[in-house]
């Protein structure tokens, strides 16, 4: 195991490794590429009488990619969709704790989830493109926020569509149904759409688990792009993926963060013995 | 379990036979373990192991299934046969009875003498012959012993003739008077048939007299005189009021139009005088003479003469003339064309009706409204709305929308008309709503399943955009449940256009003078009653004073609501096959 690393080390974004068990919130330093983005204290939601997330405080740094890794059920897609509140969809449903994004706490009564949901994207796992054509797809959030010019639509759908890799393939088929493309082709269509509004946050839940090797490769090229202009964080079930693609890990077990830190430290030399038996697949 | 084949122990498979037979009787083997005797695979399979492969079903169900086709298209051979087949000009024959005397008419059907026939006796027939010529025997249809009959002919000189009044004559056309100059003879074919093209002529340009001008001057007239009634209604309130000018300027216009109106009046005469100069002389073939003004006459053919080609004319303009001419003689003559109007507007009416209401309604119960004890109750109430017989939903469109809402809608905008109800009666407006009501639970079902059929990764992927609900539900999940929406309209619509009880209280008349739908502003009269037609049917087929003459009508009438509904129906589902194509994930 490793030593306690307590100050930056230059390379990673200067958060503290947690060495203590779970149940205690850790220490957040300042990161180096600015505040962080999201900040989670003491995170807790439950379904009804199921307590599913307990005590979860983290922090997701500004432009980088931070993944979420842990086996099924352990509440990572659950925290997931706690940063946009597409948890509020559920009867039922109680959040407590705090989660600020970008300083504004999201769960107060006086936050607009609208806006909210507006600066923070989301591609989910099975690609839901609408069924329009591909054009009306990307332009999406943008004639929802009431953009109606067509000139800066035009603009907008080139520009995503270049964004996430889907131009060259698409580029003579603009007004064909999205539903006739192939699954990657989907899904980039999906991020596409994502990244249409300039969001500053893009949420992706295992958004390869559906895709075949080719494709999950382009998508993960295409988060290594993405991410020196947004931040990214991702669920994967793909531990591999992962470490490939990701600056930052956070392993989850049973609703309850253990470990968090950037992913060379987290997948080398991880601190708690939990997170080696799941990283060498004794588990999960 | 079902086993395969078993191998030995060298891993061999037991060698088979290579006929086909044995192959798939061992098949079925393996897979039916419990097959008593191994019987090969043939006709020799006895009736017990049919009936245990479920043989039995598959003929039960297909015998249903062909029972059902032939009932619905026997149906449907029995009413074309009926109703197309009278535009068909058939050949009128001329008998000579024993007793010296003549008739002459188109055969309808024969049939047995009742009481006739018996041990040793032959059984007696009659037939049944349109006679025509009301005005002349009294009766239309004439029933003739087969046994009286001496000698049957076709003459070729025996006509067909279709009038305004009494129904059809038949008999010779002996001349044709024009003013002053007569045609008798081998010229008076030729000549009837122009005279005939000349009354359509005048007929048209008399019509247009009528209904256009000096309908329009009628209407300014009528509403001269709501004027009037106005500047009275508001005297009684204020009888300070001053109204001398307007009063004037009312009486100026009126004389103004009365004046016009008498100009028109003597043109139409004028014409009218014209016109009945020309008339045409018949004989029947018992003798007797009728003299009809060629006005009157709107076709005569003469029967026997008339070659193939012709004969399919003559079936087309009839055909046309029953679409798109208006009624006469009771509905049991001439066309039915403001019943189609009626009915294909009121259907359209009542769309336009029930799709907002039903959607809106399915979108409240399956969207907004939190899914408890309430919203169950709901749907079961709208569920069993749509079992409550039709009649009593006409009763409530007659009290609610007529007496409730008509009432006060004439007491607040029209009570100069008073008390002559304007919407306070029945009318296409109120009818139609009665219809949306009545069909309002079958599209809420349907947009409601539709709704629901709408995937919730659509939902959650608009939702996660920044989109408010009602953008997704205005953008994403009512376009995707689109096709569904649009089977209920369609089921909707068929159960509308069939039926009749709740509009005979509501707005359906036997017959209307005017179409809801004209020329004069506000160009759609939602107050005036329409014709239908299934109440056509109802009407022509057991209110008329003349059942004979008015039975192949029915028939007709029928044919073509089905071809409408039929029609209503290719349209929607045309649409909502193209929807489903653009929306391939709904689930309809």
């Amino acid at each position: 195991m490793a030593e306690q690393p307590s100050r930056t080390t230059p390379g990673d974004a200067g958060l503290r490794i947690r060495t203590e068990l779970p149940t205690r919130p850790p220490e957040a330093a300042p990161a180096p590429a600015g505040p962080p983005d999201i900040v989670c204290s003491g995170v807790n939601l439950a379904y009804g009488e199921n307590h599913v997330l307990h005590d979860i405080s983290l922090e997701i740094a500004p432009r980088r990619a931070t993944a979420f890794i842990g086996p099924s059920g352990c509440g990572k897609s659950t925290l997931l969709r706690c940063f946009n509140r597409m948890n509020d969809l559920i009867d039922s449903v109680r959040v407590w704790g705090e989660i600020r994004v970008k300083g504004l706490d999201i769960n107060a009564h006086t936050t607009d989830v609208i806006e909210v949901r507006r600066r923070i994207g989301m591609v989910f796992q099975k690609s839901n493109p609408f069924p329009k054509s591909i054009y009306e797809n990307v332009v999406y959030g943008l004639r929802i926020a009431g953009v109606d010019d067509r000139a800066t639509l035009d603009e907008a759908a080139e520009r995503s569509l270049r964004g996430a890799a889907l131009w060259d393939e698409v580029k003579d088929r603009l007004q064909e149904s999205g539903l006739g493309l192939s699954g990657g082709q989907m899904q980039r269509l999906c991020i596409a759409r994502a990244i249409a509004v300039e969001p500053e946050i893009i949420l992706m839940d295992e958004p390869c688990s559906a895709l075949d090797p080719i494709a999950t490769l382009k998508i993960e090229e295409l988060i290594y792009e993405l991410k020196e202009r947004y931040t990214i964080v991702t669920v994967t079930h793909n531990l591999q993926q992962a470490a490939r693609v990701s600056d930052y890990t956070a392993f989850f077990w049973l609703g309850k963060l253990v470990e968090f830190g950037s992913t060379a430290d987290l997948f080398t030399a991880p601190r708690e013995k939990l997170t080696e038996d799941y990283i060498t697949g004794r588990f999960g | 379990m079902a086993q395969g084949p078993v191998q030995d122990e060298a891993g061999r498979l037991p060698a088979t036979g290579g006929n086909a037979a044995t192959i798939v009787s061992e098949a079925a083997h393996a897979v039916l373990p419990d097959t008593a005797s191994p019987t090969a695979a043939g006709p020799s399979g006895g009736a017990g192991e049919k009936f245990r492969r479920g043989e039995h079903l598959i003929w039960l169900t297909g015998s249903a299934l062909g029972t059902c086709l032939l009932m619905i298209f026997g149906l449907l051979a029995v009413i074309l046969a009926n109703g197309l087949g009278i535009f068909w000009p058939s050949r009128l024959e001329q008998l000579t009875l024993k007793d010296g005397s003549l008739v002459a008419g188109e055969p309808m059907q024969r049939q047995a003498i009742p009481g006739s026939g018996g041990p040793g006796k032959p059984k007696a027939y009659r037939v049944q012959l349109k006679v025509g010529n009301r005005d002349l025997y009294g009766a239309d249809f004439r029933w003739i012993d087969e046994s009286q009959i001496q000698r049957r002919e076709w003459p070729a000189d025996l006509y067909l003739v279709e009038r305004t009044e009494y129904g059809v004559l038949i008999g010779v056309p002996a001349k044709v008077r024009e003013g002053e100059r007569e045609t008798t003879g081998a010229g008076v074919a030729a000549v009837l048939q122009q005279r005939i093209a000349a009354a359509q002529r005048d007929r048209r340009s008399l019509r247009r007299l009528e209904k256009d001008e000096i309908g329009s001057i009628n209407y300014d007239l009528e509403r001269v005189r709501l004027a009037n009634r106005k500047l009275d209604y508001r005297l009684s309130r204020e009888p300070s009021l001053d109204v001398s000018a307007e009063r004037q300027r009312l009486q100026a216009r009126e004389a103004e139009l009365r004046a016009r109106y008498a100009q028109l009046e003597q043109r139409l005469d004028k014409l009218r005088e014209a016109a009945m100069t020309a008339s045409v002389g018949f004989r029947t073939v018992d003798g007797q003479q009728k003299e009809i003004a060629t006005l009157d006459l709107y076709r005569a053919y003469p029967a026997n003469a008339l070659s193939w080609p012709s004969r399919a004319g003559i079936y087309a303009s009839r055909l046309w003339s029953f679409l798109s001419d208006e009624p006469r003689e009771a509905n049991t003559e001439g066309g039915i064309f403001p019943a189609i109007f009626g009915t294909v507007m009121m259907v359209f009416l009542m769309s336009l009706a029930v799709v907002p209401l039903g959607v809106l309604a399915a979108l409240y119960l399956r969207e907004y409204a939190k899914q408890g004890m309430l919203v169950r109750s709901v749907r079961i109430a709208v569920n069993n709305l749509a079992g409550v017989p039709s009649i009593v939903f006409g009763v409530f469109g007659l009290g609610f929308f007529v007496y409730f809402v008509g009432g006060t809608i004439d007491r607040v905008f029209f009570p100069e008309a008073l008390p002559t109800p304007t919407y306070g009666t029945g009318g296409i407006l109120w009818a139609s709503l009665t219809l949306a009501l009545l069909t309002v639970p079958v599209v809420i079902v349907a947009a409601e399943e539709a709704l629901a059929a709408v995937p919730r990764s659509m939902r959650e992927a608009s939702l996660a955009m920044g989109a408010t609900k009602l953008q997704t539900i205005a953008r994403v999940v009512l376009p995707a449940a689109a096709p569904g929406i649009l089977t209920g309209l369609i089921l909707a619509m068929a159960r509308a256009a069939g039926e009749v009880a709740p509009l005979m209280i509501t707005g359906v008349v036997k017959l209307a003078p005017e179409l809801p739908l004209d020329g004069f502003f506000p160009f759609f009269h939602l107050d005036r009653k329409f014709m239908h037609l299934g109440f056509h049917i109802y009407d022509v087929g057991f209110q008329s004073p003349n059942v004979e003459a008015a039975k192949p009508m029915v028939y007709t009438t029928t044919v073509l609501l089905l071809v409408i509904v039929v029609l209503m129906n290719v349209t929607a589902i045309a649409v909502r096959n193209h929807l489903r194509e653009k929306y391939r994930t709904s689930a309809f």
